[in-house]
């Protein structure tokens, strides 16, 4: 009986890749271990290789092939003599239930949906009529190489950025563009590499700090705020610190509670830091580039599962988003929903399914947390007398119960209904792909919530 | 060149190349006796509730700090922990400033915001003043970084204490420095007690030796003169001008006054630190040798003391009599406004 080769996923985000190459041709004979084929995805090339030994009796999907989804057969191995008319039907024909497997695995990421359709009119949009699509990985490498020819002082450094191409791609081509002077490969050291980043801002320079996630800035954590944020006013004024810390941040998908935490509420307790969070591409390379040219440290949280999402971004070299303003991705007049980040797809998702109910659902993209923009969130609260706050974070103490704090300063003769906070359960984030997602907001809870707020069942 | 690579060596007698001039030796004594008479004086203002807080006073190491920097030019940049104010003084930030900022006033090196452990001078190239044991140390290689990055010919000298020595952090950076040959001196204070706790009781090993695993070259000196200081630090930054990466020296130092004014100094005993006083004082030894070379005599040496108490009174009076930064002040400096 012919065993089928499947498409193997090179992360725990990865849901479909490139069949770049096939290295073994129909008829060739197979062992264990044998390099059958490589596939790529945005991220990353690898070897498939053979766990089966026999003789390869049929290629399934031809290379060259892009967007195979994990799981899809790609070709059979068997005994020699074996027909591969036994091998099960080809890829094409059940694609449909392959494609349903691969989403078990992964968490619940709605395909974004086009926040501009029904979003109001902005200052931002002169820049969208030209525009490229581009993932939110490009983007921040755009954005980042673009400010390195424009400032001779600034440069990246952290583990994995240059050689390797960055742990996860977003520094893809900037060593060779460069140079090892300002790509830089540290150790693993993140406590010393930031501190070293510090006195380099301190020495001049505008560092580009990258964490390979946002978890392993707690090593580092100290240098973020005492010696980062708190220089400027302890020197009387003397001493800014310009520097980018920057890297994924928030759950990606089953790496454990220790690889999956949201730091917004962290970093935005501090004076003396900026915290910004995009969702789009767009946002994700105006903010980057406002980032680098801010001369004050700024924490700049990005999304492992959002990096590979494509949206339209602006060509125009001078599109850059300014720190502290929060955007309206799309209106509405019964409910405001506030979040940031990954949590902005999860609230469109939810606003497209409270209108099919009559729910005319805002929401507002915070960009920034710090400073965070109380105007915006306000005019829309004060129209809607609603607000829903949506985070990855925990609830104790977390963004979600700042803006309840600040609806209560700023609109409390204007709400119709206590605020409510969707955000991660109170406890660390579990391994298991039914507790995972039992543990993180999804869209159905933004929608619960909103019902609760609107007074519907 | 007795400092090479993957070498650790205990000196003996100082290398001195050549005795410093008599111009030059009358600048420690003076250097060393300002700060001496400063430290009393803030001492004293702390006594008398005038100076708040956290103050750490540097009596009995003045040799380290004015040797080393005998070898600086003006490229070169410092940082220290928060036992501070020598090394201001060394940098040559006005002794005013630094004491109304210890009084808390608008005067200060930081308006007042900053305190003991937290003053600046971007101008001197003096960057703090840090009060997190060993926080100094990445942020000091890192400026090394910046004048490797900016080519500017300079170095920082990154002052620690021998409590610092046993942070983490300061291996990540021993592990960079050495990795990327940055121009960074590492200078360890060592005067012996990590608060309260003697370095026997807290270190393993030889502190001028915690480089060799990383090939810096180390060295341990006697602190407690001058000239030993001046002619290791000499060496050390020439190798480091070369670009040879950076040296740990380990000044075998004493400080005479508690940890902080706070600190009673309990764990040992007052022998001990009368016999360092009288035996190893950096600036009586100096004046020793001053008047056995016929560079001063008595009298010439009390107008030096002279005219350092008189800059140590006017300080203390602009202290006391600056006004306390403007309540408006409370939110200004969180961030630059770009």
């Amino acid at each position: 009986m012919p065993v089928q080769v499947l498409m193997p996923a090179l992360s725990p985000t990865m849901t479909e890749g490139k069949l770049a190459k096939w290295l073994k041709k129909e008829g060739d004979t197979v062992k264990s271990g044998d390099v059958l084929a490589e596939i790529e995805t945005d991220k990353a090339t690898m070897e498939v290789e053979a766990v089966d030994e026999g003789t390869l009796l049929k290629i399934l999907v031809p290379e060259g092939t892009e967007n195979v989804a994990v799981n899809t057969p790609i070709a059979s191995i068997g005994e020699e003599g074996e027909s591969a008319e036994t091998a099960p039907a080809a890829a094409a024909a059940k694609p449909t239930e392959v494609k349903q497997e691969a989403t078990v695995s992964t968490p619940s990421t709605p395909a974004p949906v086009p926040p501009q359709a029904k979003a109001p009119e902005s200052d931002e949009d002169k820049y969208f009529k030209d525009v490229k699509t581009q993932t939110v990985r490009e983007a921040l490498r755009d954005a980042m190489a673009e400010e390195m020819r424009r400032d001779p002082t600034v440069f990246l450094m952290g583990e994995e950025v240059a050689e390797y191409q960055g742990a996860y791609k977003i520094s893809q081509g900037m060593l060779q563009e460069f140079g090892a002077d300002r790509v830089i490969d540290t150790p693993i050291t993140e406590h010393g590499f930031a501190g070293l980043a510090v006195g380099a801002a301190f020495g001049g320079l505008r560092p580009i700090v990258e964490f390979m996630t946002m978890n392993f800035s707690m090593q580092a954590i100290d240098h973020i705020i005492n010696s980062a944020a708190k220089t400027l006013y302890m020197s009387g004024g003397q001493m800014g610190c310009p520097i980018v810390f920057r890297g994924p941040n928030g759950a990606a998908a089953r790496v454990g509670a220790q690889h999956s935490q949201d730091y917004a509420s962290w970093y935005g307790h501090v004076p003396g830091l900026k915290v910004v969070a995009p969702y789009s591409a767009a946002d994700a390379k105006g903010l980057m580039k406002a980032a680098i040219r801010d001369p004050n440290p700024v924490v700049f949280l990005e999304n492992e599962i959002v990096y590979g999402h494509s949206f339209p971004v602006p060509t125009d070299p001078d599109f850059i988003v300014p720190i502290g303003k929060a955007k309206v991705v799309r209106a509405g007049t019964d409910v405001t929903i506030v979040t940031y980040s990954i949590c902005v797809a999860h609230a469109l998702a939810a606003a497209e399914t409270l209108a099919e109910q009559g729910i005319s659902a805002e929401v507002i993209d915070l960009r920034t947390i710090r400073p965070l923009d109380v105007e915006t969130v306000m005019a829309s609260v004060k129209k809607t007398n609603r607000l829903v706050a949506v985070e990855e974070g925990w609830a104790f103490a977390g963004i979600g119960s700042e803006l309840a704090a600040l609806a209560m300063e700023h609109a409390f003769d204007y709400l119709d209904a206590p605020v409510v906070r969707v955000t991660a359960k109170d406890v660390p984030l579990p391994y298991a792909a039914n507790l995972e997602k039992l543990a993180l907001p999804q869209p159905h809870d933004i929608v619960d919530a909103v019902k609760s707020v609107t007074y519907k069942k | 060149m007795a400092v090479t690579k993957r070498r650790t060596t205990r000196s003996a007698a100082p290398a001195a190349p050549t005795l410093p001039s008599k111009e030059e030796l009358i600048r420690y004594y003076r250097e060393m006796l300002l700060i001496r008479r400063f430290e009393e004086k803030a001492g004293q203002l702390y006594g008398m509730g005038l100076i708040g807080g956290f103050c750490h006073l540097y009596i009995g190491q003045e040799a380290v700090v004015v040797g080393i920097q005998s070898c600086m030019t003006e490229a070169d940049s410092v940082i220290t922990s928060y036992r501070d104010h020598g090394h201001m003084l060394a940098c040559g930030m006005e002794s005013k400033g630094v004491m109304a900022e210890l009084t808390g006033r608008a005067g200060g090196y930081s308006k007042g915001k900053g305190g003991s452990m937290h003053m600046f001078s971007r101008e001197k190239k003096f960057y703090g003043g840090h009060g997190i044991v060993a926080a100094q140390v990445p942020i000091g290689a890192g400026l090394g970084f910046a004048h490797k990055y900016n080519k500017d010919g300079g170095f920082n000298a990154c002052y620690m204490g021998d409590g610092a020595i046993n942070q983490g952090q300061v291996y990540e950076t021993f592990n960079m420095a050495a990795l990327w040959k940055l121009p960074t001196l590492f200078v360890i204070e060592n005067n012996k007690y990590a608060m309260g706790t003697a370095q026997a009781r807290a270190s393993a090993g030889e502190l001028f030796q915690r480089g060799s695993a990383y090939g810096i070259p180390g060295k341990q000196v006697n602190g407690m003169d001058v000239l030993e200081v001046r002619a290791a630090a000499h060496e050390a930054i020439e190798y480091i001008r070369a670009g040879n990466g950076p040296v740990i020296l380990e000044m075998q130092t004493y400080r005479y006054r508690g940890h902080s004014m706070s600190d009673p100094a309990k764990y040992r005993t007052k022998e001990e630190v009368n016999k360092m006083r009288s035996e190893s004082d950096p600036i009586d030894n100096l004046k020793k040798l001053l008047l056995e070379q016929g560079y001063a005599d008595e009298e010439s040496l009390k107008v030096v003391d002279r005219e350092v108490k008189d800059i140590v009174t006017e300080a203390a009076d602009f202290a006391t009599t600056s006004p306390e930064p403007d309540p408006s002040e409370l939110w200004t400096d969180v961030l630059v406004e770009a």
